[in-house]
């Protein structure tokens, strides 16, 4: 009786051919092309949309907000956590990166950059002790510390806001400033993206939160830290939200109290269309980039192809819907077939 | 025998014990395991075997006794300590990451780094693939864990052991879920590192694999130790009778009831991976006991005839009618009631009252044009509760703070109240202190006196073996014996139920 009749033999297809396999039935290439099909669709109605140089800067600078946002939060689910507060803590980074300027005038930009992060990762640093230490679901802490957040906020800033007036030029010529035709704060997104993807797919602590979030008692038996990665992820979530703040005031030039309402659903909303299980243990941030640029471009694109105002958010629902019914599904089907497989192999013998 | 061995014992442990609470699971664990030796631990459900395990592997810290690695007294507060020390422990199932590769399973947490602390992947898949070939198996580095075989997540849990070069390894029941060809291979597996040298422990209900694989045998009976032998000098019929070596207490009152019609016809009930070809009936005033080892599909068997699981083929029938699949609806209505394993869970609102819990079932036959009140439930719940005689003050008092055995009671007379034909009870007495147990079984038996079917499904032999007029017993999915009051003995259901695959196959051939 051979030993190799049972075995799931190694591919032996080779390794350029696999990665092309790998990556053409990639959950990041079908959200890929949805967001080219919609460009292109708009573009073909109204020219204006790609073709215009108005067009082709919004195309790329409106997602960016959102970009940042969806890879921290990306981070965050990975481990079978989210992060809800996120929204009010860029509002709350963003009124800080304004006071900053007002308050400090000879202040230099980086500086103000830096610790807009630090503060953003402080706020993280405390969503993460709670659900470490506390193990109450992400859910439920954050939901607490949106509200908390988002009340500092308005006691703070009272009926105050941030104008354009209190920052200096060069920090808001960062908004409209583009090289070779590329926003430099798409390019800021770009490399915050290009600097967490990296991170998660080449590092320990990387693996390490996938590995949590597919199943976190086996990573407590293989000897993980696990709290101590959930609150890294956390930080690095809350950092990304206070650079979100600052490339807000930059972007917008003006802070008011509602500044990033409503954005964590969205950023959410982009990491499960770009393919992140919301279970946790498998998605990339290359997926949730490609989500908050398709989320952001639908939205710009539905009233140009004369879509209501109702309509548009009903389309973001029915994306996200969508994907988590198509992760549901295929995952069932494909558990139900390996299981019948391995029966038939069984009563063959 | 340990002790005479020219390094002394890999693993020493003596008189360990270990209690959670009120309940003592581990009296006195004692075993020595010599390297280049594979050592089998048996004894019967709730033997200890596990605790014992699990103090090993660093999950519990014992209470007390020697706990002893190479000579040297440890401790392990995690199991990253026991991982540190060398110690590897491979479930019955393996706790595996689904999403992640089977190298980045094998590597997590300590994968080769190059320049920048990089993930060297390259060097990490050929060392995958170093580890495979000299387990002498064939598993793709790449693919997920996701949707291997049990038998392959165990192999990848070996080559995690290999590349920790542990010097223990422990195995839970690795062949409970295997077939025979991939038992084999698993014990071609085991021998070679027996050979290198390593101490194995090996934990199965399978008497003909721990005499084809285990050079010593030690037995454990109700958390204490009882032997160690060398496979050689000791014989299969030797083993079970230490094992089970107890009398069947009178504890176990079974009046003997006027057996009726039949009640329940299970025919030919399959479900993929679970169970396969299930046929029994249950009569009237008779109790059935379902027996067979932790995780045989008895539960599983159980729930499908009442409708919570999906079943493939195979048809139930109460009192000749058929009762519709998937329904646990159809099934209340057709007249069967059914106790689960664990009532908190699943059988109880644990902070409602007494009264709305038996009322539960029968919500709808109380309401008075469509309202339901405390009273209705009062009313409806009095009688069921006295005759059961639940020890509450008041029906008002949640059932969160009563006893294991009054909450089983107070599930009873939740089912009883719907006047069924069929009752199904799963561990009847789990968690229960002895005496109210007998009070359980004196319950049970007279429910079966009073024309009521019982399908029992117990862990506890004795329990089996008192009550039950007749036993089923399950090993694998299969109904492997059927034996009337007086045919089962300890040792015939002890052997029926470690039936091996390979049996089972010879069976199914012939058939």
């Amino acid at each position: 009786m051979s030993t190799d009749t049972l075995l799931v033999e190694p591919s032996a297809v080779s390794p350029t051919k696999r990665i092309v396999g790998e990556l053409l039935r990639s959950r990041e290439i079908a959200v890929a092309v949805v967001f080219v099909l919609v460009v292109a669709l708009t573009t073909i109605k109204s020219p204006n949309f790609l073709f215009s140089s108005d067009g082709w800067r919004d195309l790329l600078l409106t997602p960016c907000l959102l970009l940042i946002l969806a890879v921290g939060q990306t981070a965050v689910i990975i481990t079978r956590n989210v992060d809800l507060s996120v929204g009010s803590t860029l509002g709350l980074t963003a009124y800080f990166t304004g006071k900053l300027f007002s308050d400090h005038p000879g202040l230099p930009i980086i500086a103000v950059v830096v610790l807009g992060m630090l503060f953003g990762a402080v706020l993280g640093l405390v969503n993460g002790l709670l659900v470490a230490i506390f193990k109450v679901p992400a859910l439920v802490i954050t939901l607490g510390t949106l509200y908390i957040y988002r009340g500092i906020f308005l006691t703070w800033a009272g009926s105050d806001r941030i104008n354009a007036g209190d920052m200096p030029k060069d920090f808001l010529s960062l908004g409209t400033k583009t090289v070779l035709t590329i926003p430099v704060l798409t390019i800021v997104g770009l490399v915050v993206l290009a600097a967490v993807g990296y991170y998660l797919h080449t590092a320990r602590g990387g693996r390490e939160l996938y590995a949590i979030g597919s199943d976190p008692d086996a990573a407590v038996l293989y000897g993980l830290k696990v709290n101590r990665r959930i609150i890294g992820a956390f930080v690095l979530s809350g950092a990304l939200a206070g650079l979100a703040g600052v490339v807000y005031t930059a972007r917008y030039g003006t802070v008011s109290s509602n500044a990033g309402l409503g954005m964590e659903l969205q950023a959410v909303g982009a990491a499960v269309i770009g393919g992140v299980a919301i279970f946790g243990g498998s998605g990339t941030v290359w997926g949730a980039a490609i989500g908050a640029f398709l989320l952001v471009t639908i939205n710009r694109a539905l009233p140009v192809v004369g879509i209501s105002d109702f309509w548009q958010r009903a389309v973001v629902g029915a994306l996200i819907l969508g994907a988590i019914v198509l992760d549901r599904v295929l995952s069932a089907r494909q558990e139900r077939r390996l299981v019948a497989a391995r029966e038939e192999t069984r009563s063959a013998r | 025998m340990p002790g005479t061995a020219p390094e002394g014992p890999a693993l020493e442990l003596r008189d360990v014990a270990k209690s959670f609470g009120s309940v003592v699971a581990l009296r006195s664990g004692s075993i020595a395991v010599t390297p280049g030796s594979i050592h089998a631990l048996v004894g019967e459900n709730g033997a200890g075997k596990s605790t014992l395990v699990k103090i090993v592997a660093g999950v519990h810290r014992r209470d007390s006794g020697v706990f002893r690695l190479h000579g040297e007294d440890v401790d392990f507060g995690s199991t990253a300590d026991s991982k540190a020390a060398g110690v590897a422990v491979i479930y019955q199932e393996p706790t595996l990451f689904p999403d992640l590769s089977v190298t980045e399973n094998i590597f997590m947490g300590r994968q080769p780094v190059g320049r920048g602390r990089r993930i060297d992947r390259a060097a990490m898949y050929a060392e995958a693939e170093r580890l495979f070939q000299g387990l002498g198996v064939h598993i793709d580095p790449r693919r997920p864990a996701r949707g291997l075989s049990i038998a392959d997540q165990q192999i990848i849990e070996i080559a995690k052991a290999i590349s920790l070069d542990a010097s223990v390894l422990i195995m839970d029941e690795p062949t409970a879920a295997l077939s025979g060809v991939e038992v084999e291979r698993l014990f071609a597996v085991a021998r070679g590192l027996r050979d290198e040298g390593r101490a194995l422990v090996f934990i199965s209900h399978r008497f003909d694999e721990v005499f084809e694989l285990c050079d010593t045998v030690t037995v454990m009976r109700d958390g204490d130790y009882v032997s160690t032998d060398a496979i050689a000098a000791t014989s299969v019929d030797e083993i079970v009778s230490r094992m089970v070596g107890r009398e069947v207490a009178e504890l176990f009152p079974k009046s003997p009831a006027e057996i009726g019609d039949v009640v329940l016809e299970v025919e030919g009930l399959s479900s993929l991976g679970t169970f396969h070809d299930v046929s029994f009936s249950v009569r009237a005033g008779e109790i059935v006991g379902l027996a067979g080892l932790v995780g045989a599909g008895r539960s599983e068997i159980a729930r499908a005839v009442f409708g919570v699981d999906r079943y493939d083929a195979g048809a139930v029938r109460l009192a000749g009618k058929p009762v519709a699949a998937r329904s646990p609806r159809a099934a209340i209505r057709a007249g069967i009631a059914f106790v689960p394993e664990d009532r908190r869970k699943q059988g109880l609102v644990t902070d409602a009252s007494v009264a709305r819990n038996v009322a539960a079932v029968i919500r709808r036959g109380l309401t008075h044009a469509g309202v339901l009140t405390n009273r209705d439930e009062n009313k409806a719940a009095g009688p069921w509760a006295g005759r059961l005689e639940v020890k509450t003050s008041a029906l008002d008092m949640t059932a969160s703070t009563m006893s294991g055995g009054n909450q089983q009671k107070v599930v009873l007379a939740k089912w009883l109240a719907t006047e069924p034909k069929l009752l199904i009870i799963d561990e009847p007495t789990r968690g229960i202190d002895v005496g109210t147990k007998a009070e359980v079984h004196r319950l049970l038996s007279d429910l079966a006196g009073q024309g009521l079917a019982i399908l029992m499904i117990s862990s506890e032999l004795p329990e089996v073996l008192g009550m039950a007029d007749r036993v089923l017993v399950v090993c694998e999915g299969r109904i492997t014996a059927e034996l009337s009051r007086d045919e089962a003995t300890p040792e015939a259901v002890m052997h029926a139920a470690t039936a091996t695959t390979a049996h089972a196959i010879e069976e199914e051939a012939t058939a």
